[in-house]
C-alpha cells in the first residue's frame, strides 16, 4: 500500500488551474523527487499535501486514510514532517532551543537533552548549540531545519528545495544525510532543482509541468526523455542545466 | 534540598533573564526591602505604592500575550474594566460579609477570563494576526468604553448597582478578610500593600515557571515563526488563546485591585489613553522578559505620576516620546537592553 497517495487532485486560484488532476503515489521507503520548471505547481502540490491549501477537488490519502480535510498540525502528528524552502527556523532563539521546541513533545524531560545532543552531533552543529539560530550560515540553517523536521521521527519527510543556496560540497553532504535517514526507513518527497542532488538520492522522479504530471520514472529515464528536455529551456537537457550532474 | 533545586531550576530558563544564586539573592534583598518599606513610610505613600503595584499584573499579562506570544493586544484595559465593574456589581449587591469580597475577586477575574475566551476564540481560531489583531482588540475596548459611558440613566442598573455612565461606579466595599474577633478591612494602606505585594510575588514566580515550561517554548516559537510552529505539530491557536486568556485574567486582577483600591471604576479606564499606556510600560521595560516588564512598569508609572503632578497633560506627550525613543534606540526595551549589557560585562550571565 502506498504511504502517500494523491488522487485526481485539483487546485484552482481564481481562473488559474495550478494543480491539474494530479495522481501521485509514494511507496514506503522510497526517495521521490519532484522536478519541473518554475510555475509547474510543485510548491502548490506541497501545500496541498501539508494541508496549507485545501484542494478544489480530489483526495489525499496518508497511510491508507483520507486526510483531505485534516488540519496541518494533525497531519504532522500522524507522521508527516516538512522542511520549508526558506529556512523556517526560530531565528531569535538558540540552536538548542530550536530543537527543544521540536522534540519536547516526543521525549520525556529527563531524556530530552541527551537526545538533543545526539541530533546536534548528527547535524554537525554541536559547537553551535548556544548560538542564535539566526546567526548560523545558510547551509547550517538548512541543516538545523532538516534536523527539526527529522526529530519528529516522521514516516514521510517533505523537503522543499533542501539544497537551495548550498555549495556543491554542502549539497553532497545533505544528500548523504538524506540517504542515511532513508536507510532508517524514512520515506522522502523532495522538490529540487539541483539535478546533481536528484541523481544522487532519487529512486523515482516525477516531472510536473503546467500543473500536470508530465513524466515519471527513474532519473535515467527522465533524462533520456526528450519531451522533458524540451520543457526545460527549449532543447537543452536538465543535466546540462546543472553541469555538476556530470560528475555525480 | 533536591526538591528545592528542582523548583529553582523551573524558575530559570532561556525565556527569562536572571539566573543562579546571585540573581535570587538580589531578588530576596529587593523583596525584604519591599516588606520593610512600609515601616519607614506614611500611609499615603504606601497606598500610592499599592496603586502602582495594581497595574503591574496587567503589564505582566501583556508581556505574556505580546512579548512572548507576539500578539499585540489593545484589549487589556477591556478586561481590566470588565473585572472592575463585575467586582463593583457583585459586592454592591451582596455586600462584604462572610468574606464575599474575596469570592467576588475570583468571580470578577473569571468573568474577564470568560470574555477573553469568547473574544480570543474568534480572533485566533479566525486566524486574525498582526496589525488586525491590534485593530480588533482596540475596537472592542473602545466599544465597551462607549457603552459604559452612556449608562448614566437610572434604567442602567444591575440589582442595586447603578452603572452611572461616565461618572463611574463607586462605593463598592474594599477587600475584607473575615477574622474571628472582627473582619479585617484592607484599605489602601499597609494591609492592602502586603496582600498585593504577596500576589505580585506569586504571579511573578508562576509566570517565570510558565514561560520557561514547554508551553512557553511553544509560545515564543509562535512569535518567531507561526508556520514552523504549526508544522511541528502544534495547534498554535490553542496556545495563543491560552496566553490571551491568562493575560486577560491578569488584567482582570489589576482591574479588581484598582477598583478595591479606590472603591471606584469609570469607563475612562478603558478609553483610548488607558488602552495605549500598558503598551508603553511594557515596551519601554522590555516586553519579552517579565522581570524587565515588572521593573519597567513601576519606573514608567512613577515617572508618569511625577510628571502629571508637575506638568499635567504634558505627561502623555512625554509617554509618547518615550515610546518612540524606545522603538528607535532599544527596540527590545530599555531595561532588558541594559540588563543584557550588564550581563555581558560580568560574563557568565550574559547569554540571557
Amino acid at each position: 500500500m502506498a504511504l502517500l497517495e494523491a488522487r485526481a487532485l485539483n487546485k484552482h486560484f481564481g481562473g488559474l488551474h495550478v494543480t491539474n488532476n494530479v495522481d501521485l503515489a509514494l511507496e514506503p521507503g522510497e526517495i521521490h523527487c519532484l522536478i519541473g520548471p518554475n510555475g509547474a505547481g510543485k510548491s502548490t502540490l506541497f501545500r496541498l499535501i501539508l494541508g496549507e491549501h485545501q484542494p478544489s477537488s480530489g483526495q489525499i490519502l496518508f497511510g491508507g486514510e483520507d486526510i483531505t480535510a485534516l488540519k496541518s498540525y494533525k497531519r504532522i502528528r500522524r507522521g508527516m514532517s516538512v522542511k520549508f524552502q526558506v529556512p523556517g527556523i526560530f531565528k531569535a532563539l538558540s540552536v538548542r532551543q530550536n530543537l527543544e521546541i521540536a522534540m519536547q513533545q516526543h521525549y520525556p524531560p529527563a531524556a530530552l537533552h541527551a537526545e538533543i545532543d545526539r541530533l546536534l552531533d548528527f547535524l554537525k552543529l554541536e559547537g553551535e548549540a548556544k548560538q542564535l539560530a539566526g546567526n548560523l550560515s545558510h547551509g547550517q540553517k538548512q541543516w538545523l531545519e532538516i534536523g527539526m523536521a527529522v526529530s519528529l521521527k516522521p514516516r514521510l519527510l517533505l523537503l522543499d528545495e533542501p539544497t537551495a543556496g548550498m555549495s556543491p560540497d554542502e549539497t553532497r553532504a545533505t544528500g548523504d544525510m538524506i540517504q542515511r535517514l532513508n536507510a532508517d526507513g524514512m520515506t522522502v518527497l523532495a522538490v529540487e532543482h539541483d539535478m546533481a542532488f536528484v541523481r544522487q538520492v532519487a529512486h523515482k522522479v516525477t516531472v510536473l509541468h503546467l500543473g500536470q504530471v508530465f513524466a515519471q520514472g527513474t532519473i535515467d529515464e527522465i533524462v533520456a526523455d526528450e519531451r522533458v528536455a524540451a520543457i526545460y529551456l527549449g532543447q537543452s537537457t536538465p543535466s546540462t542545466d546543472a553541469p555538476e550532474a556530470a560528475h555525480a | 534540598m533536591n526538591a528545592l533545586t528542582r523548583f529553582f531550576a523551573r524558575l530559570e530558563g532561556p525565556q527569562t533573564i536572571g539566573r543562579g544564586p546571585g540573581f535570587w539573592i538580589g531578588f530576596l534583598v529587593v523583596l525584604t526591602g519591599a516588606c520593610l518599606y512600609p515601616q519607614f513610610s506614611d500611609g499615603y505613600t504606601v497606598g500610592n505604592t499599592v496603586y502602582f503595584f495594581t497595574w503591574v499584573f496587567m503589564a505582566l499579562g501583556l508581556s505574556l500575550i505580546w512579548g512572548y506570544g507576539g500578539a499585540l493586544s489593545f484589549g487589556q484595559t477591556a478586561f481590566f474594566g470588565i473585572a472592575g465593574y463585575s467586582y463593583g456589581i457583585l459586592t454592591i449587591n451582596f455586600g462584604a460579609a462572610y468574606g464575599f469580597t474575596l469570592v467576588a475577586v475570583v468571580l470578577a477575574v473569571a468573568i474577564a477570563a470568560l470574555f477573553a475566551v469568547l473574544l480570543g476564540y474568534f480572533l485566533f481560531f479566525g486566524r486574525i494576526s498582526g496589525v488586525f489583531l491590534g485593530i480588533v482588540t482596540l475596537s472592542v475596548t473602545l466599544v465597551l468604553e462607549r457603552f459604559m459611558a452612556q449608562t448614566a440613566g437610572p434604567e442602567w442598573r444591575i440589582g442595586s448597582a447603578r452603572l452611572n455612565g461616565f461618572n463611574g461606579m463607586s462605593n463598592m466595599p474594599p477587600l475584607t478578610i473575615p477574622w474571628p474577633g472582627g473582619d479585617i478591612v484592607l484599605f489602601p494602606d499597609v494591609q492592602l500593600y502586603y496582600v498585593v505585594l504577596g500576589l505580585l510575588v506569586l504571579v511573578y514566580l508562576l509566570l517565570r515557571i510558565l514561560v520557561n515550561s514547554s508551553f512557553g517554548n511553544v509560545l515564543v516559537a509562535i512569535r518567531e515563526n507561526p508556520e514552523r510552529a504549526e508544522m511541528l505539530g502544534y495547534d498554535i491557536r490553542k496556545y495563543q488563546l491560552g496566553a490571551f486568556v491568562i493575560g486577560a485574567a491578569l488584567a482582570g486582577l489589576s482591574g479588581v485591585l484598582y477598583t478595591t483600591w479606590g472603591q471606584y471604576i469609570t469607563p475612562s479606564s478603558m478609553g483610548m489613553t488607558a488602552a495605549a499606556l500598558p503598551i508603553v510600560w511594557v515596551a519601554v521595560g522590555g516586553r519579552s522578559d517579565i522581570t524587565s516588564t515588572l521593573i519597567g512598569t513601576l519606573v514608567v508609572l512613577s515617572a508618569f505620576q511625577a510628571l502629571t503632578i508637575h506638568g499635567s497633560q504634558y505627561a502623555l506627550v512625554v509617554m509618547g516620546i518615550l515610546l518612540v525613543l524606545t522603538v528607535l534606540i532599544a527596540p527590545r526595551g530599555l531595561i532588558l537592553s541594559g540588563a543584557s549589557r550588564i550581563g555581558r560585562l560580568f560574563g557568565k550571565r550574559g547569554d540571557a
